[in-house]
């Protein structure tokens, strides 16, 4: 037993929805996201007791490209993030009605199969492949089911597309350009590779081009916003909750490792970079009017402290990434959902139009509550335990930093608790807002149970991920 | 050899077809016919022959290419009946004619002597130039004939003269003889002067920038089907046919030749890329896509000796695109006066079948995968990174990325706008050819050896 299980599980899941027709989509969907979720899980125990779980079949003689799907902590936990949220953002869609929910729901389903393909792929070009792929569904997604203007939408979709492949291109560049020094795509080959660090650098940056708009990192992020605005509420949750961990994923396991000497070299820049956009993205949230879009932005500032953990090259810094990222994955599908309840209820995303909710449904604000602590990194929730062990890292490099990076924790309290504030609390809203129904609140309970539970005992996640990530780290001081 | 007979000979079966009136069994009698060739020739491969004192050179090389060849005009032929369906008593000169244009083609990858090839590239383009004009009372098919004939005498000559100088500097127009020359000793001056003549001559043929300039207005002009024609089938056989000249000169080339070559290549994909945003007219957009796509291809052309392979993968992809595209188009904009972007509004909701091939299509001339447009990219980008252009390769890339610009405007046209007219049910023909087509782009996406190991 492989973990191609969990792939073909995927793409039979996203025929079959394309096949059950409009009625059944959406169930149909949610079967197959759970029979993935199992998967995933009886996947882990084998791992766990010490398993081959790892695929390798050549593809393609010449030039040489392997079928490779690997398995270690890292992958396996993305891994399960990713198929843990998609039965809950496909649960959450429940509330919604979508024309042609069939191609809908197939298309999610492709794109989550693209996903777990690239946390999983050990060989680059397959990997290329994956990264790819999971493009096309969300740009359908965000296109045709989307909200707002069409005029507009379309104008910032595009962009997102252009953006992102534009960026993946550069990193094909520079897989091409290992690969006519290493003779094969595999990861385990291409860290073989001896480069001068001019080379290196030329590397460094062709992924980081891919990985800066995808993040997205300042000043790449121009796309995020709006995308994140106009997709409609599934789309944002794939978005910010897996897709973007796609890459800092990729940022430990394949940028870093191959062009470890141009990652020490420029350490600075890139920390200096990635913390750069926490300032901004939460000055910036301060001013927004869409409660969208500041959670847009509340986004980019936890992401920029999650990337420049990862360059930091501590070990602490790589834990406190992959544990923030999931703990980021879960609190901002949380947090969109909370968005999208209001906004099936009030048909807008305007703060100015919203307030006066507490009263009518205190228990849909307790739960938002709750998000909107996590999401600031109280003590006790996962996101906590993710923070303290990234500033940790930045501290280790240099304290100034820290201190800056930390201002996320300080600004991320004002602007969320003042929107908290604007939303929910106030005198009685003229406008009628029913509390939250049996579907919402069972993806409100199971979110907010794994930020409370791992936040309280985070340890099998640390024993799960660390052995991979000494190993990583072990790569990058080869050199 | 064979295959040529065979084909010259289903040709002219078409015409006495028309005699006897059996114009109804004419198109499926031909297509089996063909597919029988394709069956013959393709278990030809591997082996190496060469007919009537090397006039004809059966290798890899040229069997390949004549099964994709094969492919593209059984296409082509399938889609004839439905679109001509106003002059259905003339549909034998429509097939026939594309079977002897495919005659001209087998004998411009096959050609062993020069002779042969120029006889070959002439019948191609007598036939290309009869089909541009043949919707007779059309003054814009009278113009684009009118047009690509003194384009493409012109470019006839040039190939003449060159051929001419290379007999004065050889001594022979036979390949091998030519090939050995510039190895043995120096060659004449007048050799480069005929090699560049015979270069620009294809180079016209190609459509390459600088010398373009006449197929946006053939393509529009022409008849959709002969568009799809030129721009899949026409442009391959150049390209091939040009590769394999230049694969043989190789050796008496100088230096410069190389860089020439690159600039007209780096001109192809950024002049074509950048008129083919501006335009709304699909089938003037496909025209400049296809002029990008020259240039790409052309990159094969720097690393001869390698890269038969990937031009053969490179012309299957973007040709196999070309068709599933092309036969969206025509089902399209069959009943319309122009072929305007805005007749493709809606065509997701009317017709999503033959949208969502269109939309793989263009995604796969993108380079997008998993289609296989995506796999000849890299391993075209590949092949030139090991032979150090690492410019042209970062040219390449950013012109990958404008593509995308024009590519999806298309593809936003079929999902975001509002149909303007109701669904109606398509032609069987249409979307059968179009789907084999995509489907047959993705395998080769799947398999890539299939191809790529041919060739090396």
């Amino acid at each position: 037993m492989d973990v191609s299980l969990l792939l073909i599980i995927l793409l039979v899941g996203a025929i079959a929805t394309f096949l059950s027709g409009d009625k059944w989509a959406s169930k149909t969907a949610l079967l197959f996201s759970l029979a993935a979720f199992g998967a995933s899980i009886y996947l882990l125990t084998l791992y766990n007791s010490g398993q081959n779980i790892s695929l390798m079949l050549q593809w393609v003689a010449m030039p040489k490209i392997y079928l490779a799907l690997g398995s270690d902590g890292l992958s396996m936990a993305l891994v399960l993030l990713t198929t843990a949220l998609t039965p809950l953002i496909i649960f959450s869609s429940f509330g919604n009605s979508y024309a042609k929910s069939k191609n809908f729901y197939a298309l999610i389903l492709f794109m989550v199969f693209a996903m777990v393909g690239t946390f999983l792929s050990a060989d680059g070009f397959l990997y290329y492949i994956f990264w790819e792929l999971s493009l096309i569904p969300i740009y359908f997604i965000a296109l045709i089911w989307g909200g707002g203007n069409p005029q507009s939408r379309k104008k910032a979709v595009v962009k997102f597309f252009i953006y992102t492949f534009a960026g993946s291109l550069f990193m094909l560049v520079s897989f091409i350009y290992l690969y006519q020094k290493a003779g094969s795509f595999l990861l385990s080959d291409l860290i073989n590779v001896k480069l001068t660090s001019q080379e290196q650098l030329w590397i460094f940056l062709g992924f980081f081009l891919a990985y800066a708009i995808k993040i997205p990192l300042i000043p790449f992020h121009t796309w995020q916003a709006k995308v994140y605005q106009k997709a409609p509420a599934v789309g944002t949750m794939l978005l910010s909750g897996i897709m973007l961990k796609m890459a800092l994923y990729s940022i430990i396991r394949w940028q870093l490792p191959l062009a470890p000497i141009a990652a020490k070299e420029y350490l600075f820049y890139f920390v200096g970079l990635s913390v750069a956009g926490v300032v901004y993205g939460s000055i910036v949230a301060f001013k927004q009017k869409d409660i969208k879009k500041l959670l847009a932005y509340s986004s980019l500032a936890h992401v920029g402290l999650i990337a420049a953990g990862t360059y930091t090259l501590t070990l602490d810094g790589l834990r406190g990434a992959v544990l923030q990222m999931l703990a980021h994955g879960f609190g901002v599908v949380g947090l969109f959902f909370a968005a999208e309840i209001i906004s099936r209820r009030y048909a807008t995303g305007k703060i100015s139009e919203m307030g006066g909710i507490r009263i009518q449904a205190p228990k849909f604000t307790s739960m938002f509550m709750i998000l909107v602590l996590a999401s600031v990194a109280l003590p006790g929730t996962f996101n906590f335990v993710g923070e303290f062990e990234l500033l940790y890292s930045l501290a280790q490099r240099s304290v100034t930093i820290c201190i800056i990076g930390g201002t996320t924790i300080i600004l991320g309290a004002f602007y969320m608790l003042r929107m908290f504030q604007k939303v929910m609390l106030g005198d009685k809203n003229e406008k009628f807002f029913a509390d939250i129904n049996v579907n919402e609140g069972i993806v409100m309970v199971i979110i907010i149970g794994v930020l409370l539970f791992f936040g309280l005992y985070p340890k099998p996640i640390i024993d799960l991920i660390t052995p991979s990530l000494q190993e990583v780290i072990k790569v990058i001081n080869r050199i | 050899m064979y295959t040529l007979i065979a084909i010259a000979v289903l040709g002219v079966l078409c015409l006495i077809a028309e005699i006897f009136n059996v114009r109804k069994a004419i198109v499926p009698v031909t297509i089996i016919g063909l597919l029988a060739t394709l069956g013959l020739t393709a278990t030809g491969l591997n082996g190496s022959a060469d007919t009537y004192n090397n006039m004809i050179v059966d290798d890899n090389f040229s069997t390949s290419f004549s099964c994709l060849f094969i492919l593209l005009t059984v296409f082509l032929i399938a889609l004839t009946p439905s679109f001509h369906e106003k002059q259905i008593h003339k549909i034998s000169d429509f097939v026939s004619i594309k079977l002897f244009l495919l005659t001209g083609a087998i004998a411009m990858v096959a050609f062993g002597n020069l002779a042969m090839f120029f006889l070959g590239i002439e019948i191609l383009s007598i036939s290309l130039y009869v089909l541009a004009a043949s919707n007779r009372l059309s003054l814009k098919s009278n113009e684009a004939g009118m047009k690509y004939f003194l384009m493409g005498a012109f470019a006839s000559g040039f190939i003449l003269f060159g051929i001419a100088l290379i007999y004065g500097a050889i001594g022979s127009f036979d390949m091998t003889v030519i090939q050995e020359a510039g190895t043995s000793a120096d060659v004449e001056d007048w050799f480069y002067i005929g090699a560049i003549l015979l270069s620009i001559g294809m180079l016209f043929k190609i459509a390459a920038v600088p010398f373009h300039f006449w197929a946006p207005d053939v393509y529009e002009g022409s008849p959709a089907l002969t568009t799809a024609l030129m721009s899949t089938l026409a442009k391959v056989v150049a390209m091939a046919a040009f590769f394999k000249l230049v694969r043989a000169m190789n050796v008496n080339l100088p230096e410069s030749s190389q860089t020439a070559l690159m600039i007209v290549s780096i001109l192809s994909m950024t002049i074509g890329n950048i008129m083919a945003l501006k335009q709304t007219n699909v089938k003037r957009m496909l025209a400049f896509s296809g002029i990008s796509h020259a240039g790409f291809m052309l990159m094969a052309l720097l690393a001869v000796s390698t890269s038969g392979g990937i031009l053969l993968y490179y012309t299957s992809a973007y040709a196999l695109a070309g068709i599933a595209a092309f036969s969206v188009v025509l089902y399209v904009t069959k009943d319309k006066d122009n072929e305007d972007i805005f007749n493709f509004n809606g065509l997701g909701k009317t017709s999503p079948l033959l949208a969502a091939i269109l939309t793989g299509a263009l995604l796969s001339m993108a380079g997008i995968p998993i289609f296989s447009g995506f796999f000849a990219k890299v391993f075209l980008f590949g092949q030139m990174l090991k032979a150090g252009h690492i410019i042209l390769v970062i040219i390449a890339v950013v012109n990958s990325i404008i593509s995308v610009g024009y590519y999806f405007k298309l593809i936003l046209a079929m999902y975001t706008k509002d149909a303007t007219e109701n669904a109606k049910s398509v032609p069987f023909v249409y979307s059968a050819v179009a789907t084999v087509a995509i489907l047959l782009n993705i395998a080769l996406g799947l398999y890539p050896s299939f191809l790529l190991d041919l060739l090396t």
